[in-house]
């Protein structure tokens, strides 16, 4: 017993006094997206969401106390299991799931509907840390390179699938760890080039003026260098590629169906459609626009009360408090994140075993993606792809997969002097 | 290498937080259009439609009053009924109108209320009401609609219709909005900013939907509207109504004021129309209708036609020849036939006699010696300056412009000047021999029905008037009428004059209109008849009573009824009684009337 009251006073409580504080604001403010001022009811109500989040959080906290007494190493040990359970489950989904909106992402289990492309992001982690954990791992090699991106890259060939986009593109937050973890960063460079140019080419609406400014830099780079043939030809080259993608990527874009090309476009111009595509991006900027320094009070916004935004107490949680609590609560909420995730930059840099510090910036990653795409889609700056705000948006598959993910790197965490002692 | 690692990550996460932030900021903070459209959004600007002011006769009967209808309004989402056949009952519709509603209701929208009956009467209302309560997603909404207890005065009332493009530009002070009703014509028309009472707003909340979630910061903002003001009319109800049955089946006017105050006691325009027809629903076929009907009941000849005023135009020529000093009780001319027709009857005359015997070599001559007055030694210059001097004379008794009556488009009629003639023959290419028409009231000269009874009045009144109006007092305020009603104007022409002239009128009815004599009541007044080029002439007279103490003034035309003593002087005598005596003792000439064979 003398090991339990160890970890017990290990346990990092200022990162669950975060999580606590995000889900408790959270599920105010889904009650404040489904609140109606003419059939008012409790916030405890459970035929309404914030009734049904309550019970959400109930079992969160069950889950919660599972990780806890479960012994840590049981995670490490079945990671590889867990990740080849979620495998099994993803592929079955496309024919099994209930269809909604379009997509197969769930599988309803009597009044339960759960979707295991929420729970494989953290087993994808589990496996990642296993996988990354033996010694001879080295992401300078492209033998490692590519065993680490296979096991990113299953899941989400399986979840496009469905098709479910945006989850799909969460595991890309994998980057982020891999970063950490000595992916060499020429690839981070032409990545952050190859995005930049992409969004270029799309956004502006002349390529004219990329082949000019493409043109001008190659020249720039040829004039400041050396004036070698092989460096002249080679960024010749380069300028010539790039041009090219420029115009192949208007080429596809075109050819792409209606509604993702609209999704594209109206990021880059939303009032280009404010009754249509744009409708979500619209409605959702207005509410948060008008919220102001403090905000029209709880339960006071007009556009949240009165059902201006779709699915405002999922993906597009963020209004409620950007009119309810204006740019002070936007803060608040933005600080809490930023605090956490640096708290746990902090965390994971102190482990002492390379399968925690895997897991634990895997955890990093995800949530990071997830608080800056969902926030940054809310107000108008990236384009709408359904990804929930984490520990904040209404829904039992989204709150228990962000809360098993946090706390068993908590667990590992809490037992990280053990686990030292296991390695020596 | 991977030491800087974290702090790079640690570095991406702040710099995350920080743009997100900013443009959170820009957003909420510099930017206030957010929240413009945010109130576009969901605060809907509801105008409370205020009470029509209600028009009342000069005895207190109601004229115009706002009359509730109610339709029975559906929100399909919420409607359900059980026995549908019940339902058909109670409601009286059929199963195919339900259906064919319910269908049209949902396509519309299936959250917004819908019409299903539309104007259900007041007795249909009372018996559904109880029911309303069986059925969800049914309710009763309530407009007004004009309504005229009597379908009487229709050209002088006028009608209210939705407001046009035209007027909603002109209406700089933007207070109508598309689709509001105005007062178009009449009273409704010339009375509309007393009459339209003042809007108030309501500010509610609504959802995506557009369905209402109650008011704005519980109403803080909210206006109440504030009901128009009535208006009591100078019109004599009984007295009007008595005058449309005499002129039914006829074509004519009938304008009757009271002397003293220019008040329009009666004003008739035949033919007419009900003034119902003009309300609701039926307004626009109905309107059609009536505005294609080649009687053109729309048409309200007391103020828009125009006649020679012919032989009554001779008391204006007398009473301007008097204050000139051409004229004196004793000037006499004789009945020079070879100047001008007359018709049998003692010969040479004074003035008296002039104006009893109508004689036109008379008014011929007189009228030459009020505009030769050899001023200038150039013929044809000194008609022009005598026929400018003679018109300012002529004007000031109400005629040659509008009398500025409180209805629009009144017609002004025409007295010639000097300018007419000029375009005509050419400057100093006519004399008096070009003109002399003007002395017995034809040629260049056009008078309306309002004028001449307006003449009538001047004549009782010994030189003065009110220009005649409609409406006496506004919320039961006589001060509050426009002050123009409450001034005196002046013809210009000494009192004296008037009583030579009153006394010849009274004298003159018994030679040329026998049947307008009225035992007790001593009646003044003056036979015409207004040329008429396409057919039969048509009949008028103007008279006022009694002689010694005037209530009454009256101008009667008929048209295509031939010379005034008969249609137009029996029409007027009736009428005199009537408001007079309050009811009629000639049951025979009442009959005469209205069988309307005068010729």
């Amino acid at each position: 017993m003398r090991q339990d009251d160890l970890y017990i006073n290990k346990i990092d409580w200022l990162t669950i006094a975060i999580y606590a504080l995000l889900v408790i604001f959270g599920w105010f403010n889904i009650y404040a997206a489904v609140y109606d001022e003419q059939a008012a009811k409790s916030i405890f109500d459970f035929s309404i969401n914030s009734g049904k989040q309550l019970v959400w959080i109930g079992t969160a906290l069950l889950l919660i106390t599972v990780i806890m007494v479960a012994d840590y190493r049981l995670f490490e040990n079945l990671s590889m299991v867990l990740y080849g359970i979620f495998l099994l489950l993803l592929l079955i989904t496309p024919f099994f799931g209930k269809e909604i909106n379009g997509q197969r992402a769930w599988f309803e289990i009597g009044a339960f509907r759960l979707q295991p492309a929420e729970f494989a992001k953290f087993a994808t982690a589990l496996a990642l840390a296993k996988l990354m954990e033996r010694p001879s791992f080295d992401l300078g090699q492209a033998k490692y390179q590519l065993q680490a991106l296979l096991v990113i890259f299953l899941p989400v060939a399986l979840i496009m699938l469905q098709p479910d986009t945006g989850t799909a593109m969460v595991y890309t937050a994998f980057f982020i760890m891999l970063y950490r973890e000595g992916m060499p960063q020429r690839y981070y460079i032409l990545g952050l080039t190859f995005i930049t140019i992409s969004l270029l080419a799309i956004g502006v609406q002349n390529n004219l003026y990329i082949v000019i400014g493409v043109s001008i830099v190659v020249l720039i780079l040829i004039l400041m260098g050396k004036k070698k043939l092989s460096r002249i030809l080679g960024l010749s080259l380069l300028g010539l590629l790039i041009i090219g993608y420029t115009y192949s990527l208007d080429y596809v874009v075109s050819k792409l169906p209606d509604h993702q090309q609209n999704r594209i476009m109206v990021l880059f111009n939303p009032d280009l459609d404010p009754l249509g595509v744009g409708w979500n991006v619209t409605q959702s900027k207005i509410a948060i626009g008008s919220g102001g320094f403090l905000g029209k009070g709880y339960l006071e916004g007009t556009q949240t009360k009165f059902d201006f935004v779709p699915e405002q107490h999922t993906d597009f949680i963020f209004c409620t408090l950007g009119e309810e609590f204006g740019w002070v609560g936007s803060f608040v909420v933005i600080f809490l994140f930023c605090a956490l995730l640096i708290r746990l930059v902090y965390l994971t840099e102190r482990q002492k075993t390379r399968f925690s510090r895997v897991y634990g910036y895997c955890v990093i990653s995800i949530l990071l993606f997830h608080f800056m795409i969902n926030i940054a889609m809310t107000v108008g700056l990236f384009p709408v792809v359904g990804i929930p705000l984490p520990f904040f948006s209404y829904g039992g598959s989204s709150l228990w997969s962000f809360t098993i993910l946090l706390f068993i790197f908590i667990k590992l965490d809490s037992h990280r002097i053990q686990l030292l002692g296991r390695m020596g | 290498m991977n030491d800087q690692r974290p702090f790079i990550i640690i570095v991406i996460i702040i710099l995350v937080g920080v743009a997100l932030l900013t443009k959170l900021f820009l957003i909420q903070v510099v930017d206030d259009s957010f929240l413009k459209r945010a109130e576009r959004n969901a605060i809907q600007r509801v105008v409370d439609h205020p009470y029509r002011g209600l028009v009342y006769d000069r005895t207190g009967k109601i004229m115009v009053y706002n009359n509730p209808i109610f339709d029975l309004m559906i929100i399909p989402k919420e409607f359900n009924v059980k026995d549908t056949t019940k339902f058909l009952e109670i409601f009286h519709i059929s199963k195919e109108h339900l259906i064919e509603s319910y269908t049209a209701a949902r396509k519309y929208s299936p959250v917004k209320p819908s019409p299903l009956i539309k104007q259900i009467s007041t007795t249909d209302f009372a018996r559904i009401q109880n029911y309303l309560i069986d059925y969800p997603g049914l309710f009763v909404m309530t407009r007004a609609i004009r309504s005229y207890p009597q379908p009487s005065a229709a050209n002088s009332l006028g009608y209210i219709g939705e407001i046009s493009a035209g007027q909603l530009e002109r209406d700089t002070l933007k207070y109508y909005r598309q689709g509001d009703y105005v007062g178009l014509s009449g009273v409704e028309g010339f009375y509309e900013n007393e009459l339209r009472g003042v809007k108030g707003v309501k500010y509610k909340m609504v959802n995506v939907r557009g369905i209402d979630k109650g008011p704005f910061k519980n109403g803080e903002y909210d206006t109440a509207s504030v009901a128009g003001y009535n208006l009591t009319s100078t019109i004599d109800l009984d007295l009007q109504q008595y005058g449309e049955m005499l002129m039914a089946g006829k074509r004519g006017s009938v304008v009757a004021i009271e002397p003293k105050t220019g008040e329009v006691l009666a004003m008739i325009s035949a033919p007419s129309y009900d003034p119902n027809l003009l309300t609701g629903g039926k307004f626009s076929s109905n309107y059609l209708e009536l505005s294609q009907d080649e009687s053109r009941p729309l048409f309200n000849r007391p103020i828009m036609a125009m006649y020679p005023p012919g032989s009554i135009f001779k008391i204006v020529q007398s009473l301007v020849g008097l204050q000139m000093g051409v004229l004196t009780p004793n000037t006499t001319f004789s009945c020079n036939r070879s100047l001008v027709a007359c018709h049998n009857h003692p010969s040479p005359v004074n003035l008296f006699g002039a104006v009893k015997y109508s004689c036109n070599p008379y008014y011929h001559q007189a009228y030459r010696a009020m505009i030769n007055r050899e001023v200038s030694r150039n013929t044809f210059k000194d008609t022009e300056i005598g026929l400018n001097a003679w018109r300012d004379y002529v004007v000031k008794f109400g005629l040659g412009g509008p009398l500025g009556v409180d209805l629009y488009n009144e017609k002004g009629g025409s007295i010639p000047s000097s300018i007419l003639y000029d375009r005509i023959y050419g400057p100093g290419r006519w004399k008096y021999s070009t003109i002399y028409s003007l002395s017995i009231g034809q040629g260049e000269m056009l008078v309306t029905p309002l004028q001449m009874a307006n003449l009538a009045a001047i004549f009782a009144n010994k030189g003065y008037y009110y220009p005649p109006h409609l409406i006496k007092a506004i919320d039961g305020d006589p001060n509050q009428i426009p002050v123009q009603y409450r001034t005196k104007k002046d013809v210009g022409v000494d009192p004296q004059h008037f009583d030579l002239i009153q006394d010849a009128m009274a004298e003159a009815i018994y030679g040329t209109a026998a049947r307008a004599a009225i035992r007790d009541i001593t009646i003044a007044g003056k036979t015409g008849t207004a040329q008429n080029p396409q057919g039969e002439d048509h009949s008028v007279f103007i008279a006022f009573a009694p002689k010694e103490d005037p209530k009454i003034a009256i101008a009667v035309y008929v048209e295509n009824a031939g010379w005034g003593g008969r249609a137009a002087a029996s029409t007027a005598s009736l009428m005199i009684e009537k408001y007079i005596k309050k009811e009629v003792s000639r049951p025979a000439l009442e009959e005469y009337v209205l069988i309307g064979e005068f010729n």
